[in-house]
């Protein structure tokens, strides 16, 4: 780990983390990219989106572009009817919502438990995971919203 | 970027545009020290701005600037070489300009430019020196102006005209034409022309600057406020939300029926109505924003050319959105472009037709509707039809006979298609002739459109109409597959429900759906399936032959094509929100918009989605859409069926002719006698196999056509069928194969025209017996077409039914056989012909007692009320679709038994 990201990742782990579960899986996004949490209604689906473009949705007058955490992580589609929740994140003009299971605490972990994206974790993953933090119990995935919101990658990644 | 820095860019671009304007006036008024120390003000304070921020470059071009400007202030004379040094500074300072938005000034050498103010300086001094009296003469101008320029490398300015060619070459030019004894006198003339013509642009082009001078612009500053577009369009998001939320509002209010709310959210509504109003109008800028920088484009163009031109504009107050401003800059500076250099002649063709050497270009705003219209009229050579014919056919972009048909007006829209220009010449003022298609395509992006008016010598009028915003548009609401769509109301010509046995139905021509609309075919896509929301069954045979289908028909420039969708729900004016960079590649829709009950669809480009269906431009008639007013250009644009049969040549029939398309399991062939019959529609149809056609085996499909003829069928069984083209039959060669009238081109392949009157004659054989029996002498037929075509698939249809046909190319010949005293039972006419048409055609025939009693049949591929009583009135017993056989077949019994009745 170099220095600069080494920072990156000090000031992050000291300003918190909001997390979110997906699957069985804790993962976390950095608190100062989070806009704010909501739980997406009415999502309208976009034909020939790529895959993990859940749709878009209204959210006080801003159109939200919704990715589906799950579809993107490779992971099984939500059951019907089951709760979900986002998380807005606002890039320039455009706010996007990342979809999870449910919403957990703020997590301010120490920045000397994050380690790199293990070596053998799969290639969808590691392009949308940052690194992950070892807490206590189990590990936090650090979220690369970059990453997530990136439209080539998005696409590879099906 | 720092907000101080930001700030000065913003008064700095006005700052600029103003000394451009106001240089061009100075120009002119070279005494007038009012506009001069005006100029050296705004000069001097960007100098000093650009040297509060250490931006070097600037400030050393802007001193350069201003020390030649300071020189114009103590007394030197004013050249255009002079305004036109300063002017290309200008342009340098907002070149760099641009490049600080980025944060920094951008590196770069400027000494060309500088020395080139200072030089024109030190000349001036060099002549001030000599000059006894502060006057200056034509001479010293001359000098002035060429000494220095020749002095200093003129490649810093390439992109610049080269006035000093227009001042070398005028005199010398005009010393040949008359021998006036002095030369130099009519150089400054024509320099003064130019002056003034520039003068009365400014004039004209501004007229709301020139009102506000003085006093009355102090005052008029400060009622303004300037404000961020963001700041306005968070204001618009901000509105939109409001309207959300009173929509909703109203939802519950409707259903809690609680009578005390009613009065309240009334005023609700309606002060978020004039909100959004509002903020509508806070986003809009008067036209003339666009039209800033034309009178400066106008002057160098009139330079270049060496082509006086004044620039008149009107409107120039008209309000627009500014993102809609923003879209029509470009094919504003192009039309201009294109109607100096080849709109306006030059001065000795002026001369010659009789017009003012001033060219004129007149600029004109004003609203209409929910739109703009901005004219671009020149008051030159117009465009010449024949140079034009010349050039679609150099080009290959139509056939001579195709051409034959146009009218000028016709004609002049050829100039739309790409590649097309009629100037040989590559000039560096309009470019290469790319233009005109890019300056329909722009307008066309923003749901505008184009026209072209063009009389004769008189000049040209270009017409934009464009809408007068894009943010908020009005749209139909579309569903389709379970999803909602919005489709952009512009280019939406018309909703048709289609349904089997009305006058809109679809049908299919292999797997194609094409509606029929009013004669023509329009092909149809599926919104769902060209979106992948649905497989190839959208266009099962069987979707379209039971219920009702819902098609928007859409027109784009040239292009026209159906779209199928499960049902428009409303129409709805929605605020337009671009799209999410994720879904950038999307490129079917053109952004999004979030409807009432808060939910978010997307907009529909209807340019990519014709693109996407592969809905091709050139396949489609250009001039659809100038209707039935024209009726000539469309006459042999038919739809062709294309096929396989037997051999691989591609094979053509006029898609009229065939009643259906069968796809039949071969074990439902029955071989009886020599021949095959199908068991059809509660009949035996005999089933007729072209040469070579490969029959199928059990259960396989075999592809059939059907035809009818008085209900009964007749089916011709082929090997595949290929698609439907529009085409204009050409026929290239004809043919001595039975069965085969001639071969074309269609899209570019060699396709054999099927003689489809050969098989039906042969499958219908036993009936043209009966006819001739019932009848008791052949009756005699004229069929007079200037086409080749139609007298060739006409005739032995007439023949296979039993008529003795005698044929005509051209309303003369008919005539002949007239003069010969020959009769005929019936004249079967084409209207359109070239020469005499079908209507002075039969009015002749009426006129002649010998042949006035002849029942006449008038044949045409238009169709309209007015028409049809035109026909009347010259005497026709009936009219004809040109595709019809069937009618043209009624229409003759009809004739017939009156004729069996009289006799």
């Amino acid at each position: 780990m170099n220095q600069k990201t080494s920072d990156k990742i000090r000031r992050q782990a000291a300003e918190g983390y909001v997390t979110a579960m997906v699957g069985d899986q804790l993962f976390g996004v950095a608190l100062c990219e989070v806009r704010d949490v909501f739980v997406p209604k009415g999502i309208c689906r976009v034909p020939m989106a790529p895959p993990s473009v859940a749709g878009l949705l209204s959210l006080r007058g801003r159109v939200v572009t919704a990715i589906d955490l799950r579809r993107r992580l490779g992971l099984p589609a939500r059951e019907e009817g089951a709760p979900s929740v986002a998380i807005g994140i606002e890039r320039g003009q455009e706010v996007y919502g990342l979809v999870a299971d449910r919403i957990g605490n703020v997590l301010r972990p120490d920045a000397e438990s994050f380690e790199p994206n293990p070596i053998n974790l799969d290639a969808g993953w590691s392009g949308a995971c940052a690194g992950i933090h070892r807490l206590e119990r189990g590990v936090m995935v650090v979220l690369d919203v970059e990453s997530l919101l990136d439209a080539e990658k998005l696409r590879n990644a099906a | 970027m720092d907000e101080l820095l930001g700030e000065f860019l913003a008064e700095t671009d006005e700052n600029l545009d103003r000394i451009d304007a106001e240089l061009l006036r100075f120009e002119r008024e070279p005494n007038n020290q009012e506009i001069l120390n005006k100029i050296f003000r705004l000069v001097h304070t960007l100098k000093g701005t650009c040297g509060f921020f250490g931006l070097d470059r600037l400030s050393a071009i802007a001193h350069a600037a201003e020390t030649r400007l300071g020189r114009y202030r103590d007394g030197q004379p004013v050249t255009v070489e002079g305004v036109s040094v300063v002017l290309a500074s200008i342009d340098r300072i907002k070149e760099i300009l641009k490049g600080l938005e980025d944060g920094s000034e951008p590196p770069g050498d400027d000494s060309d430019l500088i020395s080139r103010l200072e030089a024109l300086g030190e000349a001036a001094e060099y002549e001030a020196v000599e000059r006894t009296e502060p006057a200056p003469s034509a001479h010293e101008l001359k000098g002035e102006r060429t000494r220095p320029t020749r002095s200093v490398a003129p490649e810093g300015l390439i992109a610049r005209p080269q006035p000093r060619s227009f001042f070398n070459a005028a005199p010398e030019r005009r010393r040949e034409e008359m021998p006036a004894p002095q030369p130099e006198q009519t150089a400054q003339d024509d320099a003064a022309a130019v002056l003034q013509a520039e003068a009365d642009q400014r004039e004209n082009a501004e007229p709301e600057r020139k009102k506000a001078s003085g006093d009355a612009e102090k005052g008029d500053l400060t009622q303004m406020v300037r404000v961020r577009v963001d700041t306005l369009e968070h204001l618009m998001i901000t509105v939109s939300e409001l309207v959300l939320t009173r929509n909703q509002l109203m939802d519950i209010a409707r259903r809690t029926d609680e009578p005390t709310l009613k009065a309240p959210l009334h005023r609700l509504s309606n002060v978020t109505s004039e909100l959004q109003r509002g903020i509508m109008k806070a986003r809009m800028l008067p036209i003339s924003k666009a039209w800033q920088k034309l009178p400066r484009l106008v002057r160098e163009l009139s330079l270049t050319l060496d082509k006086p031109i004044k620039l008149v504009s009107e409107g120039g107050h008209v309000e627009l959105d500014r993102q809609v401003l923003e879209f029509i800059r470009d094919p504003l500076t192009h039309l201009i472009r294109n109607a100096a250099d080849h709109g306006i002649e030059s001065r000795a063709e002026r001369r010659a037709a009789g017009k003012p050497e001033q060219g004129k270009i007149r600029l004109r705003a004003f609203a209409e509707g929910g739109h703009i219209v901005i004219e671009v009229a020149d008051d030159g050579r117009g465009l010449d039809a024949r140079a034009i014919y010349a050039k679609c056919i150099e080009k290959g972009i139509a056939s001579a006979a195709e051409l034959d048909r146009l009218s000028d007006a016709q004609l002049q829209q050829f100039v739309f298609r790409p590649g097309f220009s009629t100037t040989n010449q590559i000039t560096d003022v309009s470019g290469r002739g790319v233009g005109l298609d890019v300056v329909r395509s722009d307008v066309e992006v923003i749901g505008g459109t184009v026209e072209l008016k063009s009389s004769g010598s008189q000049g040209s009028v270009f017409s934009l109409r464009i809408p007068l915003t894009l943010a908020i548009t009005a749209a139909l609401i579309v569903e389709a597959e379970g999803l909602t769509f919005a489709l952009p109301q512009d280019n939406v010509v018309e909703v048709v429900r289609a349904h089997a046995g009305s006058d809109y139905r679809i049908e299919m021509v292999n797997s194609a759906p094409q509606l029929r609309l009013r004669g023509k075919l329009v092909p149809v896509f599926d919104l769902a399936e060209l979106l992948g929301e649905r497989g190839a069954e959208a266009r099962s045979p069987e979707r379209f032959e039971g219920g009702m289908t819902t098609v928007a028909v859409l027109e784009l420039g040239a292009r026209a094509f159906g779209l199928i969708v499960d049902d428009v729900l409303r129409t709805e004016d929605i605020v337009v929100k671009p799209k999410a960079h994720l879904l950038r590649s999307l490129s079917v829709f053109s952004g999004n918009t979030i409807l009432g009950d808060g939910s978010v669809i997307m907009i529909i480009d209807p340019t990519a989605l014709a693109n996407l269906a592969g809905v091709d431009e050139l396949s489609v008639d250009i001039l659809a859409a100038s209707e039935e007013a024209v009726p000539a250009p469309e006459e042999e644009k038919l739809p062709l069926l294309l096929f396989r049969a037997g051999s691989r040549v591609r094979k053509a029939v006029p898609l009229s002719l065939v009643t259906r398309l069968e796809e039949i399991p071969a074990s439902k062939l029955e071989l009886c006698d020599d021949g095959y019959v199908l068991r059809y529609r509660g009949g035996l149809m005999p089933v007729l196999f072209m040469d070579g056609v490969t029959k199928q085996s059990g259960d396989e499909l075999q592809p059939i056509l059907v035809f009818n003829e008085d209900g009964r069928h007749m089916g011709l069984a082929i090997d595949e069928i290929v698609d439907v083209a529009e085409e204009t039959i050409d026929m290239e060669l004809r043919s001595n194969t039975a069965g085969v009238l001639g071969t074309c081109l269609v899209r570019g392949e060699i396709v054999e025209v099927v003689d489809v009157s050969r098989y039906v004659g042969e499958g219908m054989g036993h009936r043209i017996l009966v006819r001739e029996t019932e009848s008791s002498r052949t009756l005699r037929v004229l069929l007079v077409d200037d086409s080749q075509f139609f007298r060739n698939m006409l005739a032995p249809l007439l023949a296979a039914s039993g008529y003795d046909v005698s044929l005509a190319a051209s309303a003369h010949e008919a005539l002949e056989l007239k003069e010969e005293r020959q009769r005929f039972d019936v004249i079967i006419s084409d209207l359109e012909m070239p020469d005499l048409d079908g209507i002075a055609f039969a009015k002749m025939v009426k006129a002649d007692p010998h042949w006035a009693d002849t029942p006449m049949i008038a044949l045409s591929s238009h169709s309209s009320p007015r028409l049809i009583a035109r026909v009347r009135a010259a005497g026709f017993t009936d009219y004809v679709g040109k595709f019809d056989r069937q009618k043209l077949m009624d229409a003759l019994d009809a004739c017939v038994s009156s004729w069996e009745a009289a006799a």
